[in-house]
């Protein structure tokens, strides 16, 4: 059961700013959801390996060369999309 | 509706040039809304110097709609959300670089539920897309812009991605044929990332050999992404009419409470008319079945709260007044997420913190083990299994999405093959109420060869794909 405590941490976690309002609506949408989750319960997982992924690919390996595998993106091509930059960098928010 | 070999006809005695302003002017008076955007411009220039130079690709001069998921070098990608406001990626996907070698001409970016979340093509920031086979009803998704602009004779071709269902539940919805391929098959270099483990780009035509010539462009091993699996095979020469000796698996699970009576009889007819045509048919159990849709859709979250943390609006994208780093980057993310997007984030965030991950997330993963277990020991005694893509045809804009869990219990037969990894095509097998019905084949890992070959002598021994929507 998800409060409306644990909801507002999962917020903070993700940096997903909610109104009250947010909250009050979401709160009882992901719990059915969460309960429906809860099916898994029934199923008997003792010794069960988890599947992270369905190929048996391990340590993809390549040559460590900067034209390797793709082209990096230049300078202008990497900051063609910012909404805010300055003298050739990102502009960030302050921290504090 | 034309195909690649009547197109390229027409391109030989016309010009692409024509062909491609024909479908812009379909498009510009479509009342699907599949498009997020139209590149007119830029595909009657390609078109033109097609024309003028030669081609002799596969695709040359052939329009095709791209998923907005898909990175296109100049051509503005939204993933249907209004946080990637303004981005025009640097850089092409993979498939969008095999397209062009290929001569095909991106036309437009088809609409999609917003980041691929969903399975109706309502999340979009942009406006749900419409079924062309009755404009009330969804077209599915999450790549419903692709499928509808295809099934509406917008385009003849066109790409979506498939995390759970979502190119074979638009098919399906939208009777057209549309394939997802073995995990690892195409290159997802430049597909905007929801849930890694899962997602595959997939083509939608309205043959299955137009999806294997496509499929043929874009498959193919590509180092930028570590997934990629080193195969060579060509698919269009899977194309023959002939299933003597097949064996087909039809596992009862996917036919089970909540499938519509039509639908089931639809695809239990095809099944016997595959079986007139040489095939023979077993019984399968796969009895982790209905446990399959709960431990998709918590990784499946998992996943995307760990992807979706990169939407920050520093480097592209939405950006709100500056205040400090953690509130602008919340209130950005508040701004420019829609809700179901901050659902899947909010509980994929709760399945992976301290004192919950066990309990859910590593739960399904090793329900998936389970599940992809159900598949291997059934493919040890059939070639290919055949179930429903969907358990019901396409239901009305706004029925279910005010009740997340109803929407996500639609995809209850097509997760499971995700969570495997192996490959799946839905094609039109029948009507109800004049909407399509899909049929979903589904395959061994690599073996996209047979569930092609009984797609086509399906096809080529049945006319559900011939019948188009009224006005098309």
């Amino acid at each position: 059961m998800i409060t409306k405590k644990d909801l507002e941490h999962m917020a903070w976690l993700s940096r997903l700013e909610l109104s009250g309002e947010d909250t009050e609506k979401y709160t009882p949408k992901l719990n059915s959801v969460l309960d429906y989750f809860g099916e898994l319960d029934k199923v008997d997982t003792e010794g069960v390996e988890p599947t992270y992924h369905v190929l048996q690919l391990s340590n993809v390996f390549r040559d460590d060369e900067p034209s390797q595998p793709t082209k990096p993106l230049s300078q202008e091509e990497a900051l063609s999309n910012a909404p805010r930059k300055q003298d050739g960098f990102f502009k960030a928010p302050r921290m504090m | 509706m034309a195909t690649i070999n009547e197109l390229r006809e027409r391109i030989h005695a016309e010009s692409s040039e024509e062909i491609v302003h024909e479908y812009l002017e379909k498009i510009a008076e479509s009342k699907l809304n599949a498009f997020i955007t139209v590149s007119g411009e830029s595909a009657l220039a390609r078109a033109r110097k097609i024309d003028s130079e030669g081609h002799e690709g596969p695709l040359a001069g052939i329009p095709i709609a791209i998923k907005d998921n898909i990175s296109t070098k100049g051509i503005r990608t939204t993933c249907a959300s209004k946080i990637l406001t303004g981005y025009i990626p640097p850089y092409d996907a993979h498939v969008i670089e095999r397209l062009k070698e290929a001569g095909a001409i991106i036309i437009g970016k088809a609409n999609m539920d917003e980041f691929a979340m969903g399975t109706s093509t309502e999340t979009s920031f942009y406006g749900a897309t419409k079924n062309p086979w009755d404009i009330e009803r969804v077209p599915g998704g999450s790549s419903g812009g692709s499928a509808a602009a295809v099934a509406g004779d917008d385009v003849p071709l066109a790409l979506g991605s498939d995390t759970g269902g979502s190119v074979r539940c638009p098919a399906s919805f939208c009777g057209v044929v549309g394939l997802k391929p073995t995990y690892g098959v195409i290159s997802r270099y430049g597909l905007i990332a929801y849930a890694n483990s899962l997602e595959q780009i997939g083509p939608f035509a309205t043959s299955v050999r137009d999806v294997a010539t496509l499929f043929d462009v874009i498959a193919g091993y590509d180092a930028r992404d570590s997934t990629s699996v080193k195969r060579d095979v060509n698919y269009s020469s899977a194309m023959k009419n002939d299933v003597r000796g097949l064996k087909i698996g039809v596992p009862e699970e996917y036919f089970g409470e909540g499938t519509d009576e039509k639908v089931e009889k639809a695809v239990r007819d095809a099944i016997h008319k595959l079986e007139d045509l040489g095939a023979s048919l077993k019984d399968v159990k796969m009895p982790h079945t209905k446990y399959a849709l709960a431990s998709y859709y918590i990784i499946a979250m998992s996943e995307a709260s760990s992807n979706l943390a990169r939407f920050d609006g520093m480097r592209y994208g939405l950006r709100v007044e500056d205040s400090d780093w953690h509130t602008t980057f919340s209130q950005v993310r508040a701004a420019g997420f829609g809700d179901e997007v901050k659902r899947r984030i909010l509980l994929g965030t709760y399945a992976l913190s301290a004192g919950y991950h066990d309990k859910y997330y590593l739960k399904a993963l090793k329900v998936r083990t389970l599940i992809k277990q159900d598949f291997e020991r059934a493919f040890k005694n059939v070639d290919v299994l055949i179930t429903p893509t969907m358990p019901y045809p396409a239901f009305r804009l706004g029925e279910k999405i005010g009740d997340p869990l109803s929407l996500y219990l639609a995809d209850v037969d097509t997760v499971p093959i995700n969570l495997a990894g192996v490959p799946s095509i839905s094609v039109p097998c029948g009507f109800s109420e004049g909407l399509p019905i899909g049929m979903q084949i589904i395959g061994k890992h690599f073996d996209e060869a047979t569930i092609l070959r009984t797609a086509y002598t399906f096809e080529e021994n049945t006319d559900f794909h011939i019948k188009q929507p009224e006005g098309v």
